[in-house]
């Protein structure tokens, strides 16, 4: 019960921080981050897969119904909630890497930057190939693909020294 | 077939994964006809009174700039009242009628309560919804010009396609001549749209003011979009390509107005007659 709760809240707020903050945040017309991810990568590793995904799903139907671009972020988000136990066993090649929370705080700074790189690149690069559904401005959204990234990493591993400590 | 339940259970997970992605891709593609069930979208009563309550609190760091916009516009507008030899009638309501030409316009104000630019289909949100007689297809304009045009309508609040949203263009035209065309956002830069469809043997200049054209019943003549700020003649092409700096800081919008054009409907319905 407690821990549900507070995963509860932690939607709830990751949810307002995207719509109310980061989806204001208008960089040079380029950067748009996405950081409500958040929320799929903190998730324990032992969650199970259904779960993982229906809550990628409900994620990112929230982001949607919020900023009027329906399907885009929950098909973004399903996919990353997909691929993120390959990405752990991946980036963890030892077996005493593993732990329960995927969070930085458990475990090393390399391992966590490299487990947000990953996830926030994929999220995003299938995010903006949707919404711009074309390749003919192929270079232009790899950029806005590429600055997003950058900046989104940047908030998600400073969030780790500032809120989620505990 | 049992061989087949056994491989499904084992990769329910990949199984699983392709339905909800599906089910996202449908809601992607069939953009339209989801938007028809109303409650996914910004103007539902959840994300409409989330975005409300989040302005009531922000909306006050804009407040010197949005009183010095509307001391300006109310500047300009009894300016023109007065060399029209108009007298200002007194009215305290804050819906107003004007009787432009023949077809009778009215004017609803209402807040921006959200708002995008750097997505390819940017759409604004505003605090006002069916019944305060929005509907959709009516138009949107601040201040400075045109803001976009109303999509989805609940009970309160509204959402409404930006001129930044390549779903949907534009009628035109130039205010110096007449010549009309349609003005497109490209989808790169939110100050800038492209004006195509203005024949080559028309006379431009950076610089010349674009208006509507009223001739999509959306918007009234006259309503100011921007500015020609640069053009080329593409090759083998008998039109030009235009950019326009739009005349709405669309990064800093706060109170619009929602534009109903009375006769709207005769004019469809006239329309409509003529097509079939």
């Amino acid at each position: 019960m407690g821990t549900l709760l507070k995963y509860g809240i932690m939607f709830v707020a990751l949810v307002l921080v995207q719509v109310l903050i980061f989806n204001q945040v208008h960089l040079g017309g380029y950067i748009n981050p996405f950081i409500y991810i958040l929320f799929i990568m903190l998730l324990p590793v032992y969650t199970p897969r259904y779960l993982l995904l229906f809550a990628g799903f409900f994620l990112g139907l929230a982001i949607d119904v919020f900023s009027n671009t329906l399907g885009m972020h929950a098909a973004a988000t399903v996919f990353i909630a997909y691929i993120r136990p390959f990405v752990i066993r991946s980036i963890s090649n030892r077996e005493e890497d593993r732990h329960e929370f995927p969070g930085l705080k458990q475990n090393s700074f390399s391992w966590f930057l490299y487990y947000a790189i990953i996830m926030v690149f994929s999220h995003h690069i299938i995010f903006f190939y949707l919404e711009f559904f074309t390749f003919t401005h192929f270079l232009t959204t790899l950029l806005r693909v590429v600055l997003s990234s950058l900046f989104s990493v940047f908030i998600i591993v400073l969030s780790q020294f500032l809120i989620f400590r505990e | 077939m049992r061989s087949l339940f056994r491989y499904l259970l084992r990769n329910y997970a990949f199984v699983l994964f392709i339905l909800l992605e599906t089910l996202a891709l449908a809601m992607v593609f069939n953009y339209n006809s989801f938007q028809r069930a109303k409650y996914l979208n910004s103007a539902n009563f959840l994300s409409g009174n989330v975005f409300s309550m989040y302005n009531s609190v922000a909306g006050y760091f804009g407040l010197q700039r949005d009183n010095r916009e509307l001391a300006e516009e109310n500047a300009r507008l009894r300016m023109l009242l007065e060399n029209q030899g108009y007298t200002v009638p007194v009215n305290d309501s804050l819906d107003l009628a004007v009787q432009q030409g023949d077809s009778l316009i009215r004017f609803t104000t209402a807040q921006v309560i959200n708002n995008s630019v750097n997505s390819a289909f940017n759409y604004i949100t505003l605090n006002k919804g069916s019944k305060h007689g929005i509907r959709p297809d009516q138009g949107i304009i601040s201040a400075k010009g045109i803001v976009g045009v109303v999509g989805q309508v609940s009970e309160s609040y509204a959402m409404g396609l930006s001129v930044l949203n390549r779903r949907w263009s534009i009628s035109a035209k130039l205010k110096n001549n007449g010549y009309y065309g349609s003005l497109m956002w490209p989808g790169t830069d939110y100050r800038f749209a492209r004006l195509s469809e203005i024949p080559l043997h028309v006379d431009i200049a950076p610089g010349d003011t674009v208006i509507t054209s009223g001739y999509s019943s959306v918007f009234p003549e006259g309503i100011l979009v921007g500015t020609i700020s640069d053009f080329t003649r593409p090759d083998g092409e008998n039109y030009y390509s235009i950019n326009v700096l739009l005349s709405v800081d669309f990064k800093s919008l706060s109170h619009v107005e929602v534009v109903e054009i009375m006769d709207k409907q005769e004019i469809n319905e006239l329309e409509n007659i003529m097509e079939r």
